[in-house]
């Protein structure tokens, strides 16, 4: 028999979780993310593992913080307004220099917005979200597969780096099927010496917090977190790359919009239009290097988004607008067409014989 | 597959129930039968009957859906003209259920009168490539359930085993043994292996009862 299994992506995201060797998992049901919790809550009490469905989102992030402060792998799920109440705790996490993991499978806002897909949390995932100066690696799924490596990706960074990742994904690819190979690859465990596990009388205490009293020294703090940031955005980037070499246009795209582009771009081609697409998998640490190279080779940019346009600032900022960088997006909970995006191709392409 | 006026489809999540369903309206309309389709999903915010509504009702075919399905609102609500698939002369009825028995209890409000003009089929849709029912007694559990939060027992069963785009004729005879344990086990009647219509010539005399299905084409 297949080796594969036919998966949503949500199911997807809690079987890699649980092959990460997560097995605490606390959350709140919300549409389009809903899959996920009623997976943890079928699996985890056949493995020994924690499904808690706690009494409201903030309450399970901060569940989340008690068991990362313990040394264990953790993970809360839930979409856009749920995320949005959990940011108190996602900061403290950050402050706190705790490994986890956080799901936000997008919907069309903001407010209640609808349970349709959206993308429109960027801004929030990558620059900051809750209060103070902080990070989250956010990495970017396109596809079923893709849902189960990077979250498993999600828990060893997390680890490595003692910090909070978000798994910025959205409704479609959570809720679509597609068959998965989880012959998973999981590094092997990190020591946590800082997990409070309990000191029986041994050690001195460990002590988990993101207060400090003197300014000095949280001023030092911050500085050492971004030490690190530093860090990982230099090692830590993912993308992939597209038709890129010879484009004269380049489509930049993550997750859902970076499945409609590719359609987009093989139809552009069919024309006889040199366009590529990047597609950044990580947006925080964000992509600019090929961008900026691209740029310098005058390609111009087009941005499909989700949203009334947010990472396309990201994208002006690394080709320092030196090149044009236009936006096709569609929002409300509608996907832009593969045809939507083939027009702002051609515009593009105009704009740069014009 | 057997005629009955009444044909509810359920199953596992993700199973498949709406392609089937789906496709068996329209089979049966092509047969010259006047069909209703009731997608009774309440579960599900995304990929459902509803999605095919258009399709349906170009063929000639009454499509029921909840007025809140594929919208931006999550309400599982039900229509009130769902309590007209009950009366005989509205001919056949095809229901698309929810996933699992959490999808299964809005069948809860008909079953007393679908037992009592005992005219129907409940079929229950395997798919042995979804994680949660790989094997025989995962399957059985969850018919089980099923059956228990319907409250109508199972009384057939669909092979309608794929692994999506990469679903191969290899993919859906490897399934065949599986699905003939699970008929074994439970005394119910295997009437079909569904398989992508493009697929069949390949599997034409080597599954039993086939059902070509049309797929919905996705654009990403």
């Amino acid at each position: 028999m297949s080796q594969k299994v036919l998966m949503k992506g949500n199911e997807a995201i809690a079987e890699a979780a649980i092959i990460a060797g997560c097995r605490h998992y606390f959350g709140y049901p919300i549409t389009p993310q809903t899959e996920i919790a009623a997976y943890m809550a079928k699996r985890m009490p056949k493995i020994g593992g924690t499904f808690l469905q706690a009494e409201s989102e903030i309450a399970a992030i901060n569940m989340v913080y008690g068991a990362a402060s313990a040394g264990v792998r953790a993970m809360t799920s839930s979409s856009s307004p749920g995320i949005s109440l959990k940011q108190e705790g996602i900061s403290y996490i950050a402050g706190a220099e705790l490994p986890a993991v956080i799901v936000n499978s997008q919907r069309a806002g903001p407010g209640l917005g609808g349970i349709q897909p959206g993308q429109s949390d960027y801004f929030q995932a990558v620059k900051g979200g809750g209060h103070g100066d902080y990070h989250l690696i956010v990495l970017t799924p396109a596809s079923v597969q893709e849902m189960a490596e990077l979250t498993v990706k999600a828990f060893d960074l997390a680890d490595k780096y003692r910090m909070p990742v978000m798994l910025l994904t959205d409704g479609t690819i959570g809720q679509m099927m597609e068959p998965v190979s989880l012959d998973l690859k999981v590094e092997s465990a990190v020591e946590k010496p800082w997990a409070t596990t309990g000191t029986e009388m041994k050690r001195e205490h460990n002590i988990i917090t993101s207060l400090s009293l003197v300014p000095a020294e949280l001023e030092q703090w911050n500085l050492d977190r971004y030490a690190k940031y530093a860090h990982i955005e230099e090692n830590e980037t993912l993308w992939e790359e597209y038709m890129t070499e010879d484009a004269d246009v380049v489509v930049v795209a993550f997750g859902i919009a970076a499945r409609v582009s590719k359609n987009a771009v093989n139809a552009a081609r069919a024309e006889g239009i040199k366009v590529g697409l990047i597609r950044p998998i990580t947006v925080w640490p964000f992509p600019n290097k090929p961008l900026a190279a691209l740029a310098a080779k005058g390609v111009s940019m087009v941005c499909v988004e989700l949203s009334m346009g947010q990472m396309i600032e990201d994208v002006k900022l690394a080709t320092e607008c030196k090149v044009p960088v236009s936006l096709c997006k569609r929002v409300g909970g509608i996907i832009p067409t593969p045809n939507e995006i083939l027009e702002a191709i051609r515009a593009a392409k105009g704009g740069n014989e014009a | 597959m057997e005629n009955k006026r009444i044909t509810v489809f359920c199953g596992h999540y993700g199973s498949g129930k709406s392609n089937l369903a789906v496709n068996y309206a329209l089979k049966l309309r092509a047969e010259g039968k006047s069909v209703t389709l009731a997608d009774l999903d309440i579960v599900n915010p995304y990929f459902r009957s509803a999605d095919s509504k258009r399709e349906l009702e170009d063929q000639g075919i009454r499509v029921i859906v909840s007025d809140y399905a594929n919208t931006n609102l999550d309400v599982p609500a039900l229509p009130a003209e769902i309590y007209s698939l009950c009366d005989p002369a509205l001919g056949c009825v095809v229901i698309d259920l929810g996933g699992d028995d959490r999808g299964a209890l809005a069948l809860g409000r008909l079953r007393h009168q679908i037992r009592q003009e005992d005219n129907y089929a409940m079929v229950f849709v395997l798919n042995c490539y979804r994680p949660l029912t790989r094997t025989p007694e995962e399957a059985l559990e969850v018919i089980a359930e099923v059956s228990a939060a319907a409250g109508l027992p199972v009384t057939a069963l669909a092979n309608n085993s794929n692994l999506g785009e990469e679903t191969t004729a290899e993919t859906v005879l490897d399934s065949l043994d599986f699905a003939k344990e699970v008929s074994e086990r439970t005394g119910l009647p295997l009437v079909c292996t569904a398989a992508d219509e493009k697929l069949c010539p390949a599997l034409e005399g080597k599954a039993e009862a086939l059902l070509p299905l049309k797929l919905q084409e996705k654009y990403y």
